[in-house]
């Protein structure tokens, strides 16, 4: 006999299914201005609170307030917005692109432009991002060419990776981007190496993680949360958290946890949680973070707030597991608007100027299109030959690969 | 020249490229203060430093992962994994990440790395302290695979490791450690003092990746085999009496094609020997390249003698190990064939 009855699986279903109306009552959100904003080498045991609020910056007037605010020129947020449109923009034509067959596949940022937009202003030159497939912003705002970046994506004749990788794993050394492997995870814990690689050689240069909600489950994960504890590696440890990981939602990465940043706590380590569609804050934190990381301080865990507002992938349809009309009613809104309004209560920006500037850009990104396509697209012109399929698996051919270049007759 | 043991020759080549070369770094569980469970790394701390040279978190994915990313900042880490058959939680940091940076990054980013292993039996390790793993490093475009057998070779090659500009796995057939083992486990251990190959030069030499050695020329059958079986096939050589051509492969990728085909076709005949089990082993690659590169010179089917296809077991380990009387079977076999 027994006084325990059955037990029972947990299972976490998100709030709504599609029929239902959006719901984010979960979703907690403080006042823009409301989270305090501690010294970088404040003891992490004292800012463990940071880990389950949201610091804000812009409010729902588009005003900068609070602790966090002030750290740009109009200048420079013009700069980044014109960024996040560029961003927005390549995307909408790449998916076109797809759609039309010119590549295999593509992945957007829509709603999340503001993350690796305003991440790559607190960088400085040598550093080293270990990103995924949703921060080409990092390259956008570092002034990659948006014509390399194309023809990657068509895997086309002036492919900078001639043609041997997925479309958006970008790779570029001199932009500190490192190769996206497509792996999840992985490379979280091959950033903090290379940080403490800095770190033993006595360097200057910081690393940045990037990883998505979904993929904390990862072990790899909590590896490289390890080591960067243990070690204190110069590392800004990013987490995406755009609500879905293809089509299952945060809670099944999150379980039992408040929030994500709070995986960071079990770990001493300082972990902020952030409003990613805020540019002003994005940067905010992301420059407290690598103040920490370059004065030795070790490494920080930040968590940004958002929701992707696209499918995953162009192989994706969110509509069967989730509401249409979700993406309208997240709490934190879109990323370029919340900055256009901010700049016209600034008087820096008019509806006029935001009008001409996407104009301006949909030509510089249609010309650098054509361009592109110009060398090629997936399946019509120029691309990489056969040949150079057998070169760069080693720094010198072995001859079991010659041979077999030999055999393909390439 | 030095005589030195298996374990002190890797310690030696470990010492000549830290003092040669500051980014060789050197980490792994217990690697440290202490100097790694089989003393390949002892007092490389206290002479080089903490950040050289220190311990890790029980994490291999994360030692591997972590190695990585020093390797692509411009570090030359060589880390230890405690024993071969913990590698498994760093396998996919291994396959989808070091052997692909230079492929998918065209050259930008590279992984010049070693990631060093106990493998194999001997030691009644049971099944999670004697695994054979190098099929699931052949198998994987853009590694290099070594497995030295004696002193000499060791610090040569893994000085030629730690050069490489690609991830090389390496394995220390941990039976060899101490001293030579020819499979008869009930007589004496020899020590590696009694052997010509424990000689071994001072300073920095390195011997080439991809190049086989023949420890014992002979006329009948063609023994291809690495690690602890090169002793093992010796002795089935000596006790048959049959005039066996030995060749230590060192390298499995790249292989020295050359020099096995070479043998083969004097020898016309040629028997693959390996610790690791039989199905989709090294050897099955072996024979089939012997097949395709001397199918006419061959007077007899290419034999292998492996271990077993099930885990390594404790107590029967003598059964499963292919001893001298196995691989002596197999030679008398393959000469009557």
């Amino acid at each position: 006999m027994t006084d325990y009855g059955p037990l029972t699986l947990h299972v976490p279903e998100p709030a709504v299914r599609p029929g239902g109306a959006p719901d984010f009552s979960n979703v907690k959100i403080p006042k823009a201005g409301a989270v305090p904003r501690p010294a970088v080498d404040a003891d992490p045991e004292t800012i463990r609170d940071l880990a389950f609020s949201i610091i804000r910056v812009l409010n729902r007037a588009g005003e900068a307030v609070g602790p966090w605010a002030g750290l740009l020129s109009d200048e420079e947020l013009i700069e980044g917005m014109r960024n996040m449109m560029t961003l927005r923009t390549f995307d909408a034509r790449m998916l076109i692109a797809q759609r039309q067959g010119k590549t295999s596949f593509y992945m957007q940022h829509l709603g999340e432009e503001a993350i690796s937009s305003a991440f790559r202003k607190a960088l400085l030159p040598g550093d080293m991002n270990f990103p995924t497939y949703r921060q080409a912003g990092l390259l956008i705002a570092g002034g990659y060419s948006m014509v390399d970046m194309m023809c990657q994506v068509y895997s086309n004749s002036r492919d900078p990776l001639k043609g041997r990788q997925l479309p958006v794993m970008y790779s570029s050394k001199e932009h500190g981007f490192f190769t996206i492997s497509g792996n999840l995870a992985t490379q979280y814990v091959q950033a903090v190496g290379w940080a403490m690689a800095s770190a033993i050689q006595n360097d200057t240069k910081i690393a940045a993680a990037w990883i998505g909600d979904g993929s904390t489950a990862e072990s790899d994960f909590h590896a490289a949360l390890v080591f960067a504890s243990t070690y204190k590696a110069p590392v800004i440890l990013n987490i995406v958290n755009n609500q879905w990981a293809i089509s299952t939602f945060q809670g099944i990465a999150r379980g039992g946890a408040g929030t994500f940043a709070a995986r960071g706590l079990g770990f001493g380590i300082p972990s902020l949680r952030v409003d990613g569609n805020d540019y002003l804050a994005v940067y905010a934190v992301a420059k407290w973070a690598a103040e920490r990381a370059r004065r030795n301080l070790g490494p920080t865990l930040v968590e940004y707030v958002t929701y992707r507002v696209g499918a995953h992938s162009t192989s994706d349809d969110p509509s069967a597991y989730r509401p249409k009309t979700e993406s309208d009613a997240w709490p934190l809104g879109d990323p370029i608007i919340r900055l256009k309004n901010h700049l016209i209560l600034r008087e820096a920006w008019s509806e006029e100027r935001h009008k001409q500037a996407e104009a301006e850009i949909l030509d510089t990104v249609i010309t650098a299109q054509k361009e592109a396509e110009s060398y090629g697209t997936l399946h019509a012109g120029a691309k990489p030959s056969a040949r150079e399929m057998f070169d760069g698996v080693y720094a010198e051919m072995p001859p079991h690969l010659r041979r077999q270049r030999q055999q393909a007759g390439v | 020249m030095a005589r030195m043991t298996m374990i002190e020759a890797i310690r030696d080549a470990m010492d000549v490229m830290m003092a040669r070369d500051e980014r060789v770094v050197v980490f792994g569980e217990d690697v440290g203060y202490f100097g790694g469970v089989f003393r390949c790394t002892a007092g490389l701390q206290q002479k080089y430093g903490k950040t050289r040279c220190f311990d890790a978190p029980i994490s291999e994915a994360g030692i591997v992962g972590t190695a990585i990313g020093m390797a692509s900042y411009g570090l030359r880490p060589c880390i230890e994994i405690q024993f071969a058959d913990y590698m498994y939680p760093a396998y996919d940091q291994i396959v989808s990440e070091a052997a692909r940076l230079r492929y998918r990054s065209n050259g930008e980013f590279t992984c010049p790395m070693v990631i060093r292993m106990p493998t194999g039996g001997g030691i009644f390790g049971g099944q999670t302290h004697s695994q054979s793993p190098e099929a699931l490093f052949t198998h994987v475009a853009g590694l290099k695979t070594v497995v030295p057998s004696n002193p000499h070779d060791a610090k040569g090659l893994l000085i030629a490791a730690i050069e490489d500009p690609d991830p090389v796995i390496f394995l220390e057939p941990k039976r060899l450690y101490n001293g030579p083992f020819d499979g008869h486990h009930d007589r004496p251990v020899t020590p590696w003092s009694k052997h010509d190959l424990s000689e071994v030069p001072t300073g920095h030499f390195s011997l080439p990746l991809g190049k086989a050695s023949i420890v014992r020329e002979g006329a009948a059958v063609t023994v291809l085999a690495y690690g602890t079986m090169v002793y093992v096939a010796q002795a089935a050589a000596a006790e048959t009496g049959i005039d066996a051509e030995i060749i230590d492969l060192r390298t499995l990728i790249p292989l020295d094609m050359e020099t096995i085909a070479a043998s083969v076709r004097k020898t016309g005949r040629c028997v693959v020997v390996h610790e690791a089990t039989l199905t989709s082993g090294f050897g099955a690659e072996l024979a089939t390249l012997v097949q395709e590169n001397c199918f006419f010179q061959l007077e007899a089917p290419v034999a292998r003698v492996t271990g077993w296809d099930t885990p390594y077991p404790h107590a029967q380990e003598w059964d499963y190990f292919p001893g001298p009387a196995r691989v002596g079977r197999a030679l008398v076999e393959t000469m009557e064939a």
